[in-house]
């Protein structure tokens, strides 16, 4: 708990304006060709856990991240960033996609482009990026095209895209499917480096033995519904619904 | 046969020995083209990538209308232009007919569609994409498009090159509004046509060399982009 707290202060420390966490979603649905994606779903984002979103295919995972993080719009119900409902806070929020998409620059380019984006300029953009590179282990990979870097390098450059905007929220999208090992524990690695500065990670994750590694909070969804949200230790110890119970069992499908 | 080959062995002479008429003719020829291409590109390129970019009613119409244009009829064009500005068209006043002012109008627009056309598919697969990432990172459509556009530059460079050719080539629009008058307007695919009716196949096909070695230039130079593109951009 007391690491949890830790984070918090370092993000009061970081973001002196007034916070935009918590997050709520209330009544949140998602309807596309006559399909209820995603219904009523109802739950609130917490500074300082790192909460996972978990589920089978088809749960709805990638469509709440994409709602919250106000790529889509909701069919029903609304999102509220600390009591602001309309307010998307696009600059103070960040995500990293499942198939990261790389801008045809450089890696150098890519971080400094989303730096000059949100007015970071000159000297200090570059300084920023460098840093950022150094941080993820891509420094000596500065001058080369992103396209031709490996899976884990191109999840890597886009974690520090994303995290050197200093983002409050990161939603990240499976971040390590179809990584190996090495290249899993390498983005772990930064996960919790991104974490540990303050930023709140909401992830969306099929990957039960990184959940129970990295996650503070679950959030279980089933057929576009919300089961769950609890902390870890009691939805691996006692899930309240059979869905729940079944996922972990490995019993579930979509 | 023997006519033929004697025509070669002059156009050859001609063309190695620089022969003045020759020069002009080649280097107003690419001072109208270039110029033509230039000018159409300021246009077509931020047109072509508004139509990638933004969402309107009609967009569907835009996009085949700027292919059909592709194809426009390069007489039908110069009889347009023409008609704009002969004496008793709306620009007539400008006194731009027959001139190589005119020719370059024409020419722009025989190429605008072209590199428009051409810009918008390359530039909505980019930004297709792009177009979520971009989101969110807070980027509007409109600020968008110089990303767009710069990231897809090798792409375009390709585009405006196909532009260049299609002006370099053309002969239908210039000769209606540049009416081929001697140390004027007379171009390379003018001169061509002129003296092939008039029998002299020398001057002809030396042109006719240095025009067919322009587009080989061209062509080399899209390859040389591309392989360019795939060093610097990782595809």
């Amino acid at each position: 708990m007391n690491d949890h707290l830790d984070r918090i202060d370092v993000a009061q420390r970081i973001w002196p304006e007034p916070d935009i966490l918590p997050l709520e979603v209330v009544g949140l649905g998602f309807e596309a060709g006559g399909r209820h994606l995603l219904s009523g779903v109802r739950l609130r984002f917490e500074a300082g856990v790192r909460t996972f979103v978990i589920g089978p295919n088809g749960a709805g995972k990638s469509l709440l991240l994409r709602l919250c993080h106000g790529l889509l719009e909701p069919s029903a119900g609304t999102i509220v960033w600390n009591g602001n409902p309309g307010a998307q806070h696009r600059r103070r929020q960040g995500m990293v996609f499942q198939h990261p998409m790389l801008l045809r620059r450089t890696v150098l380019g890519n971080v400094t482009y989303a730096l000059k984006v949100h007015g970071i300029r000159g000297r200090a953009n570059r300084e920023r990026a460098f840093e950022m590179l150094h941080e993820t282990g891509l420094e000596a990979l500065a001058r080369s095209p992103a396209r031709v870097l490996s899976g884990g390098e191109q999840r890597r450059l886009a974690l520090a895209r994303a995290w050197s905007l200093e983002p409050r929220v990161l939603f990240l999208d499976e971040p390590t499917a179809s990584l190996d090992p090495a290249g899993t524990v390498a983005v772990e690695d930064i996960m919790l480096r991104i974490s540990e500065s303050g930023t709140k990670l909401v992830v969306a994750s099929h990957d039960l033995a990184q959940v129970r590694r990295l996650a503070d909070e679950v959030v279980f969804l089933h057929q576009g519904r919300l089961l769950e949200q609890s902390p870890k230790g009691r939805f691996f110890a006692a899930p309240v619904s059979a869905e729940g119970k079944a996922f972990i069992e490995g019993r579930l499908s979509w | 046969m023997n006519d033929f080959s004697n025509a070669i062995a002059v156009a050859w002479e001609l063309v190695i020995g620089l022969d003045a008429d020759l020069v002009e003719i080649v280097v107003l020829s690419l001072e109208i083209s270039l110029s033509a291409v230039f000018i159409a590109t300021l246009v077509a390129l931020p047109l072509g990538a508004a139509v990638a970019v933004f969402r309107f009613p009609g967009r569907g119409a835009c996009i085949v209308l700027l292919n059909a244009l592709m194809g426009l009829p390069p007489v039908a064009v110069g009889l347009l232009i023409y008609l704009l500005l002969s004496r008793a068209g709306p620009l007539g006043e400008h006194g731009l007919l027959y001139t190589p002012a005119a020719m370059v109008i024409a020419q722009a627009v025989l190429v605008v569609p072209i590199i428009a056309a051409l810009a918008q598919q390359v530039l909505s697969e980019l930004y297709g994409e792009y177009e979520e990432q971009l989101r969110s990172l807070g980027v509007s459509s409109a600020r968008a498009i110089p990303t767009l556009l710069w990231d897809g530059r090798f792409s375009l460079l390709i585009a405006v090159l196909a532009g260049f050719g299609r002006a370099s080539a053309e002969v239908g629009a210039v000769i209606i509004v540049g009416g081929n008058i001697n140390h004027l307007t007379r171009v390379m695919t003018t001169t061509i046509a002129l003296e092939t009716s008039k029998g002299n196949l020398a001057m002809a096909l030396g042109l006719g060399l240095i025009l067919v070695l322009i587009v080989v230039l061209v062509n080399a130079l899209t390859v040389v982009v591309r392989s360019g593109a795939s060093r610097l951009q990782g595809r």
